[in-house]
């Protein structure tokens, strides 16, 4: 079955403060996803990631090791986080990344996996 | 037309070309097909003439050339040939593919129509791809005609076409009939694609010719194959409707020096009655299904229209209760705008212009209809100059050389 990614696009200096009822909402409503995800066996594996501003990119070219501090790509929007998710097609991807958009109140975007 | 080639062509193309599609499982591999055994049937049928049933001819021979060609491209390794198939296993069991058994996909043929309807439509794509892979596999105009009916280069086209077919392969978008709970908002998009196909036909949005009647003719077409589907969907007949009513108008839309006529100017006796009485019939029908929607809506406001013998003897009062109606069900500020406009019909310019002021502007800032309906309605006020600004700003939004030359007099006029 064809696999997807669905990451989670944030503004790249959102930091999430957990003690806030905002955060402690979004939580529970991606546990209560996740479970889900679980029980319907469309689970891969997914995390959370710390800020973009954690990131190290990495270069190896001809021996040459370059290592930068800083995400690759000086955008906006960032991955926050991400679902790795096995369905039967497009459409189940879609219907997936709905929820997955309603739980954590952001947008998402789905890409295949190659493959 | 008069190639009978031609006519076979345009009935059958998409048909042959949505059944082929799903028992290949790949679009290029089908559309490929289809066109081989046209140019079969281009070259056998000044002799042998047009067999019985043209459509199943088109369908067996495009069929066996697909399989000749899987053969011939044996060496291409199996793991590549799949990568470009379709996603096929979660189609319904009983339309699997089956090479061998052609009588049996024959009979499916509607569905299949429908299925790559809404894979077409899928949301997954922009409004552009989908209109593109519309007009390309469903109403098989070659991807030159497409690129020259929009008015961009044949390769951007091209590139838009082949980019749409790319993400459905890899995205593996099944070709199927949405469950029952996802279809509502599926048909829209495919009835939204179809209008936008119409509407562009009607009224380039750029361009020297006021009507592009290749698509219009088009969508119709599809819009009647779609009614022909799914008779008893009361949006598809309304959709159907809507671009009849509007299409009996076309002959006085320009004036013999090609400028545009404003609907309250246009010569009623030149509007196509054999077409606002096909439109009307539907109407009516589809509303005594009592399911009401906004194509069914929107036909029923243009059926309104229709009946009026004179710009001045509509019934004003009943496009506003039904512009009510339609904003109650998609509250957005183009419908707002529409229903200003139509009661400054009944009530005047102030009372339109009030409605106007309603509407947050920057909603519809890049809307050019808005600016050219503002810049009326404030001109029949007396405001001269809030009405020239409004047409300079209409102005620089039309690409419409027909619509521009038509602004710039009412502008002059003041």
């Amino acid at each position: 079955m064809p696999q997807y990614l669905i990451s989670v696009c944030h503004d790249d200096n959102y930091e999430l403060d957990f003690s806030t009822p905002d955060a402690q909402r979004r939580v529970a409503q991606v546990g209560a996803f996740n479970d889900e995800l679980q029980k319907a066996g469309a689970w891969v594996f997914a995390a959370g990631l710390h800020p973009a501003s954690s990131a190290t990119v990495v270069r190896s070219s001809g021996g040459v090791v370059s290592m930068t501090d800083g995400p690759y790509a000086e955008t906006k929007e960032q991955m926050g986080g991400f679902w790795m998710i096995e369905v039967a097609d497009l459409d189940a991807a879609l219907e997936w990344a709905v929820k997955a958009s309603a739980a954590c109140e952001g947008p998402v975007e789905v890409r295949p996996a190659q493959g | 037309m008069t190639n009978p080639l031609d006519e076979v062509f345009r009935q059958e193309a998409g048909r042959c070309t949505a059944t082929l599609i799903r028992v290949l499982g790949d679009i290029d591999l089908a559309e490929d097909a289809v066109a081989d055994a046209f140019a079969i049937a281009a070259e056998k049928w000044p002799r042998t003439g047009i067999p019985p049933n043209p459509g199943g001819w088109i369908t067996t021979t495009a069929r066996n050339r697909a399989i000749d060609r899987l053969r011939r491209e044996s060496t291409r390794s199996e793991r590549h040939r799949a990568a470009h198939r379709l996603h096929i296993d979660s189609m319904d069991p009983d339309h699997k593919p089956d090479l061998d058994r052609l009588d049996d996909f024959v009979d499916v043929v509607a569905d299949d129509q429908l299925r790559l309807m809404f894979l077409c439509a899928h949301p997954a794509l922009g409004a552009d791809a989908q209109v593109a892979l519309i007009l390309r596999l469903l109403g098989g105009l070659e991807t030159g005609e497409i690129a020259r009916a929009f008015l961009i280069p044949e390769a951007t086209m091209a590139q838009r076409i082949v980019r749409a077919k790319r993400k459905l392969h890899d995205n593996h978008a099944s070709y199927r009939i949405p469950r029952s709970a996802e279809l509502p908002d599926r048909l829209h998009a495919v009835f939204a694609a179809i209008y936008l196909i119409y509407t562009e036909g009607h009224t380039g949005t750029s361009g020297q010719m006021l009507t592009r009647t290749d698509l219009s003719i088009e969508a119709i077409r599809l819009g009647r194959t779609l009614v022909d589907l799914i008779p008893d969907e009361p949006e598809a007949i309304g959709l159907l409707a809507l671009m009849l009513l509007t299409e009996s108008r076309r002959p006085s839309r320009t004036a013999a020096n090609g400028t545009m006529v404003r609907l309250a100017d246009q010569d009623r006796t030149r509007w196509d009655r054999t077409l606002i009485s096909e439109g009307h019939g539907l109407v009516v029908g589809c509303l005594r299904l009592n399911r009401p929607g906004s194509f069914q809506i929107q036909a029923a406001i243009a059926a309104v229209h229709a009946d009026a013998p004179n710009a001045e003897s509509t019934d004003w009062l009943q496009i506003i209760a039904l512009f009510n109606q339609l904003y109650a069900l998609r509250p957005n500020p183009v419908v707002a705008l529409n229903r200003s406009v139509a009661v400054a019909e009944l009530y005047g310019p102030v009372e339109g212009l009030a409605g106007l002021a309603e509407i947050d502007p920057a909603s519809l800032d890049n809307y050019q209809p808005y600016h050219a309906a503002r810049a009326d309605l404030l001109a029949r006020a007396g405001r001269h100059d809030e009405a020239k600004a409004a047409y300079d700003r209409a102005i620089e939004l039309t690409r419409n050389s027909v619509e521009r030359d038509f602004l710039v007099r009412q502008r002059a006029a003041l």
